[in-house]
């Protein structure tokens, strides 16, 4: 198990004489017994890059005394796919389908804020239909579900209790179904598109969204009465993974983490798009500033969100028939889709008319679809409140088909740098704790 | 580091013109030709495009923007005219060119000042244009205010040959990533940061991949006995 001669993976260490621990499987204890046998206290740890707990594929550098952590690195970029870059040689259009798969337990996220700076940078903000503004804000809100479901679940899992992670998953797979039924995608659904979404939803989206409402609600209940009030659950949390304020606005956290330590911003309510200063629903705050506080907090904001969701089936059933899509056809994706009982597919009457009804459509839509529409030179930053904080982009346009520049300000990114505060001088074994409470994803932070 | 030279472009510095001497802001692009392809018979590829960010705005911005420019100009003092090249308003945004070595002193006082209180910096993303002579490396930082609910752009323009900007970690802390970030993609150098290593590439990797002038890579698909090319290498509609 003591190794002394340097090994592949092994880090640069200033002493050559410092043992180094290699563990395959086995007990951390046997480890720890023979470190204190020799005397050591000091141990670096390496966790990840592929650990179940990290939450992708995040690489955790720790240097521990005993069980105390005294130094915590974070290693990132093992799923940097240079979606930004890729997003340079696409239209327009074709960015959402990049874009969706950064952060992909929120997809509608990104989708939605990079389709506000393309619409900024048009300046079509104010034309987008009212229709399609409800159905972006009722695939946000089912993301926020999903997302906050996801980070409790896991949450839940790293520390044991699989029940809760798939009590979680059982809901969120009900959001989920509302998802595929409008866009025909669980995840990564290029749903929401420049100048409104793909396609309207189908007539019995608004019936299986009143269905699966209370179905989540329920869930929420049992993941609160499973939680909340287990000792184990609340010595795990309780008091661990403290964040107060000074710290969150010197590390510029935002979401749940900003939230609990008291802090009530929500770019929903600050800076509302897509008609968010219409919807009733508040934004839940602790002061508690640690992890037990922000499971409280997802799992309130969870409510909320269930709220919004009621609102836009409600909004959605008073809008029948109205557009989703821009009226401009310079813009406006000619291609329809249909969701059929196998999936997506294409519309068969929108073909029937480009194949043997007019030749002016089928050559319009073969331009847009492949050619895209220009977009005037500027640059512009949008922001929504993803999930897991605020979620930005900066869009600089060239004035033509495709971006100069797309880059996400993604918060998972963003918050991360705050593993470091949250577990040094703590115990090893809250690292997970801390690491699930920030709740990122490293495609979204990797990109 | 290993720095790549042959990576990291060869524009010439000499025949830039100094900001300020000139009307144009930023120099998106020169495009031309109509699809990319050279040697086109129809003599569309004769075609010479530039294409130009919106240019500085006159007063009254409008909004609240007046205000903030004002204030920022009067704790400024005598450097106000040096530290901000140009103001643009466009889109309902407000953007402030700052010259790189006033960029901490903005910084400072946008974050502390109480009618500014920009308390937080949203990170900073590069661009990279390499038809702007003298001014091809760009970062953009998007300041964001809760205080007053507002949020503005700070941009700073540095040239491939002396890529260096003032680190604002000190004043931003939540910048260490983002700083690194750019770094790493767009070979900026922010002086003083703490630890500017690269985040998401491999350490020892070579070249900075976000530059416009580092190719997208890709191979040349077969398909149905057709070979369509690497994305970077199809026909451009710009």
């Amino acid at each position: 198990m003591t190794q002394t001669a340097p090994h592949a993976t092994g880090a640069f260490v200033e002493d050559p004489d410092a043992p180094e621990y290699s563990a395959y499987g086995g007990d951390w204890s046997d480890i720890a017994d023979e470190a204190a046998r020799l005397a050591q206290q000091r141990i670096v740890v390496n966790m990840g890059p592929q650990h179940p707990s990290t939450h992708g594929v995040l690489r955790v550098m720790l240097e521990l005394e005993g069980e105390v952590v005294t130094e915590t690195r974070a290693g990132i970029g093992y799923l940097h796919t240079g979606i930004e870059k890729n997003m340079e040689y696409r239209t327009w259009t074709q960015g959402v389908t990049f874009c969706t798969r950064m952060d992909y337990v929120a997809s509608m996220s990104q989708e939605a804020v990079y389709c506000m700076g393309i619409e900024k940078l048009l300046g079509i903000t104010d034309d987008v239909p009212e229709r399609a503004n409800i159905l972006r804000v009722l695939m946000l809100e089912l993301t926020r579900i999903g997302s906050h479901l996801v980070a409790i679940g896991t949450g839940g899992n790293e520390m044991g209790a699989t029940t809760v992670m798939t009590t979680a998953f059982i809901a969120r797979e009900d959001t989920f179904r509302v998802i595929e039924n409008i866009s025909g995608l669980r995840t990564n659904n290029a749903y929401i598109r420049p100048g409104g979404v793909a396609q309207d939803a189908p007539e019995d989206a608004v019936a299986l969204i009143r269905k699966v409402i209370p179905q989540i609600k329920q869930k929420l209940d049992e993941l609160a009465d499973l939680q909340l009030e287990n000792p184990i659950f609340k010595g795990r949390l309780k008091g661990v993974a403290n964040l107060d304020l000074a710290g969150c606005m010197a590390l510029g956290i935002t979401g749940p983490i900003l939230r609990s330590a008291g802090l009530p911003y929500d770019v929903r309510k600050a800076d509302p798009y897509f008609g968010y200063e219409t919807y009733d629903f508040q934004v839940p705050t602790s002061t508690d500033a640690d992890a037990y506080s922000r499971v409280v907090l997802r799992l309130e904001e969870c409510y909320e969100s269930l709220k919004i969701v009621a609102q836009c089936a409600d909004r959605l059933e008073q809008t029948e028939g109205q557009p989703v899509m821009v009226a401009d056809k310079k813009i406006a994706w000619p291609a329809q889709l249909s969701v059929g009982s196998d999936g997506q597919g294409n519309s068969l009457d929108h073909i029937r008319h480009i194949m043997g009804e007019s030749m002016e459509s089928l050559i319009h839509h073969f331009k847009l679809v492949t050619e895209g529409f220009k977009v005037p030179a500027g640059q512009v930053y949008s922001a929504i409140e993803g999930p897991k904080g605020l979620l930005g982009v900066h869009l600089v346009s060239d004035g033509g088909t495709k971006p100069w520049r797309a880059h996400f300000r993604d918060p998972g990114f963003n918050n991360l740098q705050a593993l470091g505060i949250l577990t040094e001088g703590g115990q090893v074994a809250d690292v997970v704790v801390a690491i699930a409470t920030i709740d990122m994803v490293l495609g979204g932070v990797d990109r | 580091m290993s720095e790549s030279q042959d990576l990291t472009g060869t524009g010439d510095a000499q025949g830039g013109l100094q900001p300020g001497e000139r009307e144009t802001i930023t120099l998106i692009n020169v495009r031309e030709g109509m699809f990319g392809a050279q040697g086109d018979t129809s003599g569309y590829d004769l075609l010479v495009e530039p294409v130009e960010m919106p240019g500085a705005t006159e007063r009254p911005y409008g909004e609240w923007f007046d205000g903030v420019v004002d204030v920022l100009e009067e704790l400024l003092g005598a450097d106000a005219d040096a530290a901000i090249e140009h103001v643009v308003v466009d889109r309902g945004e407000l953007t402030l060119y700052v010259a790189r070595e006033h960029l901490p002193a903005v910084a400072q006082h946008l974050r502390d000042d109480q009618d500014l209180r920009f308390e937080m910096c949203l990170g900073v993303s590069g661009v990279h244009y390499p038809a702007d002579q003298g001014r091809e490396l760009h970062a953009v930082y998007p300041m964001q205010s809760l205080t007053h609910n507002r949020r503005l752009r700070v941009e700073v323009a540095v040239s491939e040959q002396d890529p260096h900007i003032p680190s604002l970690t000190g004043i931003y802390p939540m910048n260490n990533w983002h700083e690194r970030e750019t770094w790493d993609f767009f070979g900026i150098v922010f002086d003083g940061h703490p630890s500017l290593a690269r985040i998401e590439m491999p350490d020892d990797w070579v070249g900075h991949p976000q530059r416009k002038d580092y190719p997208l890579g890709g191979i040349p698909v077969e398909y149905k006995g057709a070979e369509i090319p690497s994305p970077d290498n199809r026909r451009q509609y710009r």
